[in-house]
């Protein structure tokens, strides 16, 4: 694995390099035209709301089709067969979710935040801080995953073997990082994932449709090929491989299947982005368009896959053997179909990638921080928008910093599992308490408090006493053991918890009365838009004025 | 769009304007108004089975390729397998779902809730 550099170096190096120069100036050239726009907090959090559905929908797909998804998924696929294509069916799956119950729902009800709906109707100061708490561990477990994504396939393309200049990789990426979330904000951050979601879908595309080409378009002969080139045989291509060897691991299985059909509605970064849409009715434009392109890119990430295992010269167990190990694949396979050229090509729409989600992430992780802690719940309220956006800007800083050390701790896991772990975290502390808040009229805030904290805590800890971080040799840190808890994904306890704790901390919370009055207005303005906040540009439209709450009669007549 | 006039609904005959507005919390009554109570059992009753529906049948796919791995690698197509089609079908019916929303949505949901928000928005509830 090491000294062997004339088989380990992938393409030119340099030629690698000019491409990826080429694309970081690109994307910068976006986000300083981009910034020129951006003057509210509006502009800033939620891009004016100023794009449409489709182009909302590419850059959701963008935010959605990480190096977990590209990198992480291909590679899976390529060593582990059939059970790499569970990830891409519960990611696809997942957006039902967020089509049908969450979208539109939430667009209605919020402004910039996950913390402005879920406090709707709570009192507001804890429930905001609950939300910016789970929004900023999540979107950290999700950094970890793009920073080391970004470590392996540097470390790839310009053959850099030692822990140390991987963490120098890191590093660079978080800097550019900060950058385009300090410059550009919302609006230049969609447009850097519209470019890249574009270039990723048409390099995949390519990739797929080569691929096939070389087998004759026969995908069973692609299928038969990997098959033979990998030493499992046509275990390969049934499931079972990576899951299948005890029933502790098949439960592990149906546990990573329940995180990641139930984490993407409640991933902060995902839900942040239907702000950036004038109505409800774009925001499920939004999401069509994503399960569209996310559904079809996920065909392709399977024919590369395992054509990655095919193709690529010595298979799986060369792959594997790599660095960056497994999330080399899909890189590999396009040197080996269209080599330097088409290597630079695919790898430089891989690193994209990575800043584009990585910049995202930073971008919800500091409006949580800035809209919903500092303005909110410190301020309560009392601070002006500008003021609010320099906030934003320090906490993308810190949490910049935060991501480059997290990101170096995390080098040479798979990407795709670490980002299971935060769709684990997501569906645990978020997706149960924004179901309840949008349909269980009783819910009340010791209700939300008890669901996402609970969600949050057991789901945090299970993962700590896991595998996943410590005990085996592919652990975050395997020379220690402290894992207590045999499966490596929490959901399928701490999810059902964080149900239950909602559920309880409601109806225990004796004294604590929902307020009827506020979750009628949530409901009306839910299902309708009215009152919902516009495109910055569009004629303001004055919402109907609320008065406080005070008796109704069924027909809505007030008693004074 | 906010001095739009009087919109003919279920409030039809009450006095206009400002007056009404103050004795009435806008939202309680459109709350309580029949046409709210169709649109939002027409959304539940769309959403809620379709979503009992996709996750039994995604969690059905989750607990064979757990529990069944050998019925999933008997092979239907040269090497294609069940596994790799029951996984296909997952993509069909979720594209398959989506299109049956939006459609659903235009239709049924759209016309009734913009009806409802301008009489909000015109300050005619």
């Amino acid at each position: 694995m090491t000294g062997e550099l004339a088989q380990n170096a992938v393409g030119d190096p340099l030629l690698n390099g000019g491409i990826f120069v080429f694309f970081v100036l690109v994307t910068l050239v976006i986000v300083f035209r981009a910034s020129r726009r951006t003057k509210t907090a509006a502009d800033y959090y939620a891009a004016g709301r100023s794009f449409t559905g489709p182009q909302n929908g590419v850059a959701i797909s963008g935010d959605y089709l990480s190096a977990a998804s590209f990198l992480g998924i291909a590679g899976a696929i390529s060593v582990y067969g059939y059970d790499g294509f569970l990830y891409s069916i519960g990611f696809l799956v997942a957006w039902l979710v967020a089509l049908l119950l969450v979208a539109e729902l939430l667009r209605n009800t919020g402004k910039f935040t996950m913390g402005d709906v879920l406090s709707f109707r709570m009192r507001r100061r804890p429930v905001r801080a609950a939300a910016a708490v789970s929004t900023l561990v999540v979107s950290l477990f999700y950094l970890l995953a793009q920073m080391a994504g970004a470590g392996g396939l540097v470390a790839l393309l310009f053959n850099v073997e030692g822990r140390g200049a991987q963490a120098l990789v890191v590093a660079v990426v978080g800097l550019l990082m900060i950058v385009y979330v300090l410059v550009g904000g919302m609006r230049g951050t969609t447009w850097v994932q519209i470019v890249k979601t574009t270039l990723l879908i048409i390099g995949a595309g390519m990739m797929t449709a080569w691929a096939l080409g070389s087998f004759g378009l026969n995908l069973s002969a692609l299928l038969a090929e990997a098959a033979a080139k990998s030493s499992h045989g046509q275990a390969v291509l049934a499931p079972g491989l990576q899951y299948g060897k005890n029933l502790t691991t098949k439960i592990d299985f149906v546990s990573l299947g329940l995180a990641l059909v139930l984490g993407t509605a409640g991933l902060p970064h995902i839900l942040m982005r239907f702000y950036t849409v004038p109505s409800a009715k774009e925001a499920r434009r939004t999401v069509v368009w994503a399960i569209w392109l996310i559904g079809i890119f996920y065909l392709f990430s399977l024919v590369i896959g395992y054509a990655a295992a095919a193709l690529v010269p010595g298979g799986p167990q060369r792959i594997v053997s790599m660095p960056g190990e497994e999330n080399s694949a899909a890189p590999l396979l396009a040197y080996q179909l269209g080599g330097e050229v088409l290597l630079g090509f695919i790898s430089a729409v891989a690193f994209a990638t990575i800043l584009a989600v990585v910049a995202g992430l930073t971008i919800t992780a500091a409006a949580s921080f800035a809209h919903d802690v500092y303005a909110n719940v410190i301020k309560q309220g009392n601070l002006n928008p500008d003021r609010e956006v320099l906030v934003a800007r320090i906490t993308a800083c810190v949490i910049g910093a935060l991501a480059i050390l997290g990101g170096i701790a995390a080098l040479g896991q798979n990407v795709a599992f670490l980002v299971a772990l935060a769709f684990a975290v997501a569906a645990s502390a978020n997706l149960p308490t924004i179901l309840y808040s949008l349909f269980w009229k009783r819910f009340n805030t010791s209700g939300v408090l008890w669901s996402m904290y609970g969600g949050l805590v057991s789901s945090v800890l299970l993962i700590v006493f896991s595998p996943a971080v410590s005990g085996t040799h592919k652990s975050m840190f395997p020379s220690v053991d402290f894992a207590i808890f045999p499966l490596r994904n929490p959901a399928l306890i701490s999810v059902p918890l964080a149900f239950l704790l909602g559920y309880l901390g409601t109806v225990l919370s004796k004294g604590e009365v929902a307020d009827a009055a506020r979750f009628a207005e949530m409901e009306v303005r839910a299902l309708t838009g009215a009152g919902a906040e516009r495109s910055a540009s569009a004629a303001p439209v004055p919402p109907p004025q609320r008065r406080p709450p005070l008796n109704t009669t069924p027909t809505g007549r007030l008693t004074r | 769009m906010s001095t739009t006039a009087s919109v003919s609904g279920a409030d039809g005959g009450h006095v206009g304007g400002v007056d009404r507005v103050d004795l009435v919390d806008p939202w309680a009554a459109a709350h309580t108004s029949v046409e709210f109570a169709t649109l939002r059992r027409r959304f539940h009753g769309f959403v809620f089975p379709m979503t009992a529906f996709f996750l039994a049948w995604y969690f059905l796919y989750v607990l064979m390729a757990a529990f069944a791995p050998h019925f999933m690698a008997i092979k239907v197509v040269g090497d294609i397998n069940i596994g790799l089609i029951f996984g296909l079908l997952q993509f069909g019916s979720t594209f398959a779902i989506t299109t049956l929303y939006v459609q659903f949505a235009n239709r049924r949901l759209d016309p009734l809730s913009n009806r409802i928000r301008e009489q909000l928005e015109g300050g005619n509830w």
